[in-house]
């Protein structure tokens, strides 16, 4: 069980960074997610793999597991959880805003020149850009 | 009611960020419940403080759990002065914000900025690890919510890099937290420093590999080379009011580091004993080096800033992994200076950007705005104290930290390093002041051109400047008061060395004792 945990971890991790470093923001999105799967199954791990055993101490029973990993990997979720559906928000906000879904928000030459309105605002009317 | 300042700093923010949610169609009642909120902070962090200055270091355990197994709050006073100094600043930057009617750009501005001060000092006052992460994502997902309010195209491009950056470092954080889990069954800072110590050799690599893990994540956060990338971008496009505040974000990772890593592996850690020191140092002359090119190349006041804010965090960096007796003192010392300084040259940029409506705060030569003097006077002050001139706080800040190397055997490179970097931001500051308020364009042209419009002279909004000289002011008082403050940081810093005085308190923190007790352990037994 021990190797089929490590091979798990591993290749969700694996999968997570080559999805994180692909340069659309779909993609990174689904790698974070990956990643914190990941994370969770690690946390598991840390309090040992037992199998049967209750998770919180019980007279019955001759020994228990360890119930803080699983309170911690409740409390990663949560936030990932969280976390992960701000990340999606943020992601189609820059895929309005900028055009496209590379995480540069390439292909748009005028990005680069900081403060600017884009032209299809109304406050831009008829301004020329230098008076000089 | 209990009125334990280490429980009520924490909450006074997240029970008005819960009022304000209910609120958040009456912007008047946000605005006074949020400035009264920030103010009665100042005055409990300034209690905490004294509090703290004159006991050892204070304990609450939330749901009343004993040490080891609950989570604890630890007030001593390295978190009481980073209290303090986050509660004046969001004072002043929200006073700023309301004045300049930022708060009113997006929704939720004082509720994202209430659960940022949360977050913020829960991460100061925790001792222990995964609280620690915990309260690190409160206060990012409050950031992340901040640096996107009213934002534009810009703003976003540049929050999507800081969002997962900040992702992925909370995976790896999570990744390290286990690893020591795994391997010393506590989280308990205190209880993790004693069990390191006592570590034997066969899991020492692993608990070194989860070490510099954690040091990879405080990196992103308090943005050492290579890790730096997001902050220039983020910090430059985002509100005045929110890049004000942000000073403090980097020194949340420099507090990390001095907490967890001074702690865990500190001089009581056997063999693993210094294992980031060498790191910080080297990567922190880098980055100190990168800053400064940076403020050279950078095209816009506030790229500018968000430059200097790196430069003065690698400045912090540097004298972590310095580590001589005297550095933590000189350090807290800087600490205190570079965040009132940065923070006030944020609110000082969104004044320039309002007079150049043409250019903004780009450093292109333009029409003189309103008011040049005054402004480009406050900006001389400010980039005097920033880049470590005489007579202001910033020099004392910077000779004190290079007083305390002396007795590094890399002596003569952090010093050619600091000085020179140092020399480079004073250039590109001189060059960022002259192009912005020397090198004006003469009304004249105006009456020639069709261009009469872009003429009328500009309008800047005064409203709220009290915050710029509230910050400022500040700069000033540590000169005047620098002796005092000094010993209050070099007080902070005997109180830090006594690292076991710290364990013991956590370790023995008794619950109290509660008389309406129904159920225990030993009863369902």
């Amino acid at each position: 069980m021990e190797i089929l945990i490590a091979v798990c971890i591993g290749t969700l991790t694996a999968s997570g960074v080559f999805l994180l470093l692909r340069a659309r923001t779909f993609a990174v999105v689904i790698g974070l997610t990956l990643l914190a799967y990941a994370v969770n199954l690690f946390l598991f791990a840390m309090g040992r793999l037992q199998i049967g055993l209750p998770a919180v101490i019980n007279a019955q029973a001759n020994d228990y597991a360890d119930p803080l990993p699983q309170a911690l990997v409740l409390t990663a979720i949560v936030i990932a959880f969280g976390m992960t559906a701000f990340l999606i928000a943020l992601a189609i906000k820059a895929r309005a805003e900028l055009g496209n879904d590379h995480v540069d928000g390439l292909h748009r030459a005028n990005d680069e020149t900081p403060e600017q309105e884009t032209p299809t605002k109304s406050r831009n009317n008829g301004r020329m850009r230098n008076p000089i | 009611m209990n009125l334990n300042p280490v429980i009520w700093s924490l909450l006074l923010p997240l029970l008005s960020a819960i009022v304000l949610l209910l609120l958040s169609q009456r912007i008047k009642w946000q605005r006074s419940i949020s400035l009264f909120a920030s103010s009665s902070l100042v005055l409990i962090t300034f209690y905490a403080m004294g509090f703290a200055l004159s006991s050892t270091p204070q304990t609450y355990a939330l749901g009343n759990w004993p040490a080891p197994f609950g989570i604890i709050l630890v007030l001593d006073q390295l978190s009481g002065l980073l209290l303090v100094i986050t509660a004046l600043l969001s004072l002043a930057a929200l006073w700023c914000a309301v004045r300049q009617n930022t708060d009113q750009q997006g929704v939720h501005f004082h509720v994202l900025w209430q659960l940022q001060i949360f977050g913020l000092n829960g991460a100061f006052l925790t001792g222990d690890l995964f609280n620690l992460f915990v309260f690190f994502e409160v206060l990012l997902l409050a950031s992340y919510g901040l640096l996107l309010h009213g934002g534009r195209r810009q703003n976003t491009k540049a929050g999507l890099h800081y969002v997962v950056i900040n992702l992925l470092a909370s995976s790896l954080f999570l990744f390290a937290v286990g690893t020591l889990y795994g391997i010393l069954g506590t989280l308990n800072m205190a209880d993790l420093a004693q069990k390191i110590a006592h570590l034997p050799a066969d899991n020492q690599p692993i608990v070194a590999a989860a070490g510099l893990l954690l040091l990879v994540v405080f990196a992103v956060k308090s943005a050492l080379f290579p890790l730096y990338l997001w902050l220039p971008k983020a910090y430059a496009n985002t509100t005045a009011p929110v890049a004000a505040l942000f000073a403090i974000m980097t020194k949340v990772g420099v507090y990390a580091i001095i907490r967890v890593h001074g702690m865990l592996f500190g001089e009581n850690a056997g063999a693993l004993a210094g294992l980031h020191l060498p790191w910080l140092l080297w990567l922190g002359l880098i980055t100190l080096l990168l800053a400064a090119f940076g403020t050279l190349a950078a095209t816009t006041l506030r790229q500018t800033i968000a430059y200097l804010v790196l430069a003065s965090v690698a400045t912090l960096l540097i004298a972590i992994g310095i580590n001589q007796t005297q550095t933590l003192p000189a350090l807290l010392f800087y600490l205190i200076h570079s965040t009132f300084i940065a923070a006030g040259l944020f609110l000082l940029a969104d004044y320039v950007r309002q007079g150049r409506p043409q250019h903004a705060d780009r450093l292109i030569a333009d029409f003189a705005m309103p008011r040049n003097t005054l402004i480009g006077g406050v900006y001389l002050f400010a980039a005097i104290a920033i880049s470590g001139m005489p007579p202001l706080s910033g020099f004392f800040g910077k000779l004190l930290i290079l007083q305390s190397s002396i007795q590094h055997p890399y002596f003569w490179w952090i010093l050619a390093t600091i000085l020179l970097s140092n020399l480079l931001i004073i250039i590109a500051l001189v060059r960022v002041g002259s192009v912005l308020f020397y090198q004006t364009l003469p009304r004249e042209r105006c009456h020639d051109s069709a261009l009469q419009t872009q003429c009328l002279p500009p309008h800047i909004n005064p409203q709220g400047c009290g915050a710029i000289v509230g910050l400022l002011s500040i700069g000033i008082l540590l000169t005047l008061f620098a002796q005092p403050i000094y010993q209050i940081t070099e007080s902070i810093s005997a109180q830090w060395q006594q690292v076991t005085l710290y364990q013991q308190q956590v370790l023995t923190t008794a619950p109290f004792d509660n008389p309406n007790k129904t159920l225990y352990w030993e009863d369902i037994k």
